[in-house]
């Protein structure tokens, strides 16, 4: 699994830096409402431990998912993008008009091969 | 049940069966409809009173941005007519935050454009409120909860009655507002919503009166009392798809429990519980319910982490779940959260050996992926089919599938409505890109809705059925739209196999004419609720909540009433002698 971001998500990016600093983290969501959102935190406030995965950085920010969720998801690749909006529960972008959204890609996990 | 029988009918109406039993039951609606026009005479009368109690705020412009056609009375363009329905457009122009018994400004003086999934057009403002306004919230229900801690348990069982006559004498005005602001079909708001929340203001108004403490004697002269005490004041967060009821889960239990509350309705969908609370406001006491809108970031998260809360309900998705428990692990106070799943819904062969009604029903239990758009937390979203009976059964489900009709959600015919906002469609679009990636093969549906007349810009999907296999994204990971994953499997083993494969365990669906498989399937799936051989169905009287990454806690059913309250041990000696100790 890898991570990227389009270029409107990487603008909103260095908005919210502007906005709250530069030490921001991403985690993926699973689950219901908002599930399958990327959310953005200020890294001091949102624990992330053993049972994550740092799957990569979009804009400078690491992009964490938890272990078990990038367990099921290993078989894509992850495409940040921004799209119009308002949710995205406590995530940064929420309530500025845009959201992050995660697209995603097939991808060979490691170790696989073509056959 | 009568809720069942209803859209039971409705179903059997589109789906073409017309025989002389379901032309009884058509009638029986018909005769039902009457009786609730009438209630509705009632209930505006009711309202126009109750009106003069409340603070008018500004109430101009806006509304109707975006209008597509003509418009009609109230300001909004004909698709949010309401008057077939016999109800007036349901909300004001403009709404304040109810803080202490009364509408009052955001203390920023800023508001938000609340729109329709419907066509997305303005249809009210909101209040965007932020931390001093959940201050203010909070200082209303802590001195709300000096006197309603206290308040006898037949008191608060009363008052909660009433306002389950209300919202009943309003059932048609409430279900046209919850149709309005969250977009799903008028006939589901009238025939699941709303009855569903009455009936939980009424399960848990009873429940308190039948209830009673324990007393264990330890000795002839010492005795333990346990009796139940309330929490406080408690936090509580809501979700979009069932704006009422799930605010109702919430709310019904804290207050019987004898809590007062602060609760933020969920930004997509926050107008339904203001013309409730409009309704039902003055019968209870200022302050023990309190309803602050805004966004999460800004009025959510000062409300989650609050030092002010004596506990916190939420119910969303996982990565705010484990923020919110971090909250709440800084504060030391419980929780209760409800974070989804990817529920299986399991068809065993001997469902095809007879071609009868119970047949039908699976055919319609299957179809239940699009119950509320999918939207539902429980969606039935994996489906698997014995491969004996795959292509026929099938056949049947693909067939009833085509046949929702898929509408403005205000026409009573319409079985498929709106996805509750633009971002929600904008998620189902990327699943139903990515289930096409993946190989998944699309066996109806599988792109959005274009719709006319007026509903142009609305958020519609098509009923979709993939067909693939359980290590899938689209298996794996709850869209919360109108598709479903569906799969075969061999034997009773491999099913429950699958059934498992997931994070989640919330809900789970099995079907058979075997009562042996029924139960060694109920026992064997890890799922905090499955349903045998019916679906999607949601009585005060049945408990709800998750095994696995699902979330913590229950909702429904007398057990939440524990997750609101305390235990007080009174430990008493009647013995006059010391103990010899000291």
């Amino acid at each position: 699994m890898k991570v990227s971001a389009t270029p409107t998500a990487l603008e909103l990016i260095e908005d919210l830096k502007k906005t709250h600093g530069k030490d921001l983290l991403f985690h993926q969501s699973g689950g219901c409402c908002d599930g399958s959102a990327p959310m953005c935190y200020p890294a001091k406030e949102y624990l992330v431990g053993d049972q994550d995965v740092l799957v990569g950085e979009i804009g400078g920010i690491p992009f964490y998912i938890s272990k078990t969720q990038h367990e099921a998801w290993k078989n894509t690749d992850l495409i940040i993008d921004c799209i119009k909006g308002m949710g995205g529960m406590f995530s940064l972008d929420n309530g500025t008009g845009r959201r992050f959204l995660t697209r995603s890609e097939i991808c060979v996990p490691e170790g696989a091969s073509l056959n | 049940m009568a809720i069942k029988k209803k859209m039971a009918n409705k179903k059997k109406k589109v789906a073409r069966k017309s025989n002389t039993k379901s032309k009884k039951k058509i009638k029986s609606i018909k005769k039902k409809k009457k009786v609730v026009t009438k209630k509705i005479k009632v209930a505006t009368k009711i309202k126009t009173k109750k009106r003069s109690k409340i603070i008018h705020l500004d109430t101009t412009k806006k509304r109707g941005k975006k209008m597509s056609t003509e418009t009609v009375k109230g300001g909004v363009s004909s698709s949010l007519d309401t008057s077939h329905l016999k109800v007036p457009f349901p909300f004001k122009a403009k709404y304040g935050n109810y803080i202490g018994g009364k509408f009052v400004e955001p203390k920023s003086g800023k508001y938000f454009d609340n729109v329709s999934p419907i066509n997305n057009e303005v249809i009210c403002q909101m209040a965007r409120s932020d931390a001093k306004d959940v201050d203010a919230a909070l200082d209303a229900a802590h001195e709300a909860f000096k006197e309603w801690g206290k308040t006898d348990i037949t008191t608060r069982s009363n008052i909660m009655n009433k306002i389950a006559d209300v919202l009943e004498k309003n059932l048609n005005l409430l279900a046209t507002a919850e149709c309005l602001d969250n977009g799903k079909p008028i006939r589901e708001c009238m025939a699941a919503d709303l009855p569903l929340v009455i009936d939980h203001w009424r399960y848990f108004a009873g429940v308190i009166r039948a209830e009673e403490g324990s007393v264990a004697e330890i000795s002839n002269s010492q005795y333990s009392y346990n009796i139940p005490e309330p929490l406080g004041v408690v936090g509580q967060i809501v979700p979009w798809n069932f704006p009422l009821l799930m605010a109702t889960w919430k709310l019904a239990p804290a207050l019987a429990a004898g809590n007062c509350s602060v609760l933020k309705p969920a930004e997509q969908t926050p107008a339904s519980i203001m013309l409730m609370m409009e309704l039902i406001g003055d019968l209870l006491p200022p302050g023990v319910v309190n309803i602050v809108s805004g966004f999460g970031l800004e009025a959510g998260k000062p409300l989650a982490s609050s030092d002010r809360i004596a506990k916190i309900a939420f119910t969303g998705e996982t990565t705010t779940g484990r923020l919110i428990m971090q909250y709440a692990a800084q504060n030391l106070i419980p929780i209760t959260l409800e974070l989804g799943g990817k529920s299986p819904n399991v068809f065993f062969e001997d469902i095809m050996d007879k071609d009868d009604a119970f047949l039908d029903k699976c055919v319609e239990g299957f179809v239940m992926f699009n119950l509320n758009q999918g939207e539902v937390c429980t969606c039935p979203s994996r489906a698997l089919v014995q491969e004996s009976i795959y292509d026929k059964f099938m056949e049947k489900v693909i067939a009833r599938t085509k046949a929702v009709v898929q509408d403005n959600p205000l026409k009573m015919e319409t079985m498929i409505g709106a996805q509750a906002s633009v971002e929600q469609m904008e998620k189902i679009k990327s699943y139903l890109d990515l289930g096409k990636k993946e190989g998944a093969k699309v066996l109806c549906g599988g792109d959005v809705a274009k719709l006319n007349s007026g509903l142009e810009n609305g958020n519609y999907i098509q009923p979709t059925i993939f067909e693939g296999d359980n290590s899938m994204r689209i298996f794996q990971e709850e869209i919360f739209g109108p598709v479903v994953s569906v799969t075969k499997f061999k034997d009773e083993a491999h099913a429950l196999e699958i059934a498992n494969d997931t994070l989640y365990g919330l809900g789970a669906g099995v079907w058979t004419r075997n009562g042996n498989i029924a139960y060694r399937m109920g026992r064997g799936i890890q799922a905090g609720i499955v349903w045998t051989n019916c679906y999607h169905a949601y009585p005060a009287h049945s408990p709800f909540g998750g095994y696995k990454q699902s979330g913590v806690g229950r909702e429904t059913h007398k057990m939440m009433l524990n997750h609101y309250r305390q235990n007080k041990n009174l430990h008493v000696s009647y013995a006059e002698n010391k103990l010899g100790f000291f």
